[in-house]
């Protein structure tokens, strides 16, 4: 279980969130039920997710962001991603996931 | 430095036990001397066949996984590591549904579970991220992956 505290931000119509250390299936469905939730209270318009603490992701997490991007597209609003490692970026390449969500530079 | 070595362990389609193989295969290529990249190529096949024995082997614990967190039947996965010389060997087995065809399931971006937030990407990342990948199944009985990479020694000491 991921019992980090407060992973995320809100600022307006903007949900800041640092996703886990590991993403995989295991955690993608409770990751997936507070990303919703959180959408959905704070009418975001703009989901972020910050890969800056993440070690590990399998094909599991590609589910979890184009799910999102899916999600926010229903609210005209969209993903974008920051701080993917190299590995992280490999496999977004990979699954094309670069078409559904933005790159954010800081 | 030489020497071969093999380990079978067996456990319950819970996806807890995801994270258990990753760190448990990269213990065991740990001696092999293997690279920062090398280790996290197997760490991902592994969590790509686990999860798939998990979810779509036994698709009835997945959802009894996700209501109570316990899986109430006795559905196990099996995990062989050997190691001769600079071969890793890696096969994971299930007794569950099996695989109707092989070859359309292999294709990246493939999925029976749309509808789940699935992308298809499994089997398309064991091929990437191995040397081999060999899939057997038989509907009704099981499936079968076993994968090979060659971890180069490095003897630069
Ligand atoms: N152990 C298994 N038992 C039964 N069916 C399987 C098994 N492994 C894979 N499959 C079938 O092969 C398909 C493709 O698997 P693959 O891992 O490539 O994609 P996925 O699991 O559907 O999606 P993703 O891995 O991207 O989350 C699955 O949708 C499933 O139908
Ligand atoms: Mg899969």
């Amino acid at each position: 279980m991921d019992n980090r505290i407060l992973p995320y931000q809100v600022s307006g119509q903007v949900l800041h969130y640092i996703m886990p250390k590991e993403v995989d299936h295991h955690v993608a469905q409770s990751l997936c039920k507070e990303l919703d939730m959180l959408v959905d209270a704070h009418q975001i318009r703009e989901l972020i997710l910050d890969f800056k603490e993440t070690e590990f992701m399998d094909s599991s997490g590609i589910g979890v962001v184009i799910g999102r991007s899916k999600t926010l597209g229903f609210r005209s609003g969209k993903v974008n991603v920051m701080h993917l490692g190299k590995r992280i970026e490999a496999i977004f390449k990979a699954s094309g996931l670069y078409k559904v969500v933005g790159l954010k530079e800081e | 430095m030489k020497g071969d070595n093999y380990m079978y362990i067996k456990f319950d389609a819970k996806s807890i036990n995801e994270s258990v193989a990753r760190m448990t295969v990269a213990a065991f290529m740990m001696h092999m001397n293997p690279t920062l990249d090398e280790i996290q190529d197997v760490k991902t096949a592994v969590s790509e066949a686990v999860t798939n024995a998990i979810i779509h082997g036994y698709p009835e614990t997945d959802l009894v996984n996700s209501k109570e967190g316990e899986c109430s039947e006795k559905n196990e996965i099996e995990m062989i590591c050997a190691q001769e010389d600079e071969t890793l060997k890696i096969t994971i087995i299930d007794k569950g549904v099996g695989i109707e065809n092989v070859e359309e399931a292999r294709k990246p971006f493939f999925t029976s579970k749309p509808d789940e937030e699935r992308s298809g990407m499994g089997f398309a990342f064991m091929e990437t991220f191995m040397d081999v990948l060999d899939v057997e199944s038989r509907v009704g009985k099981g499936t079968k992956v076993t994968m090979i990479k060659y971890i180069e020694r490095k003897d630069e000491q």
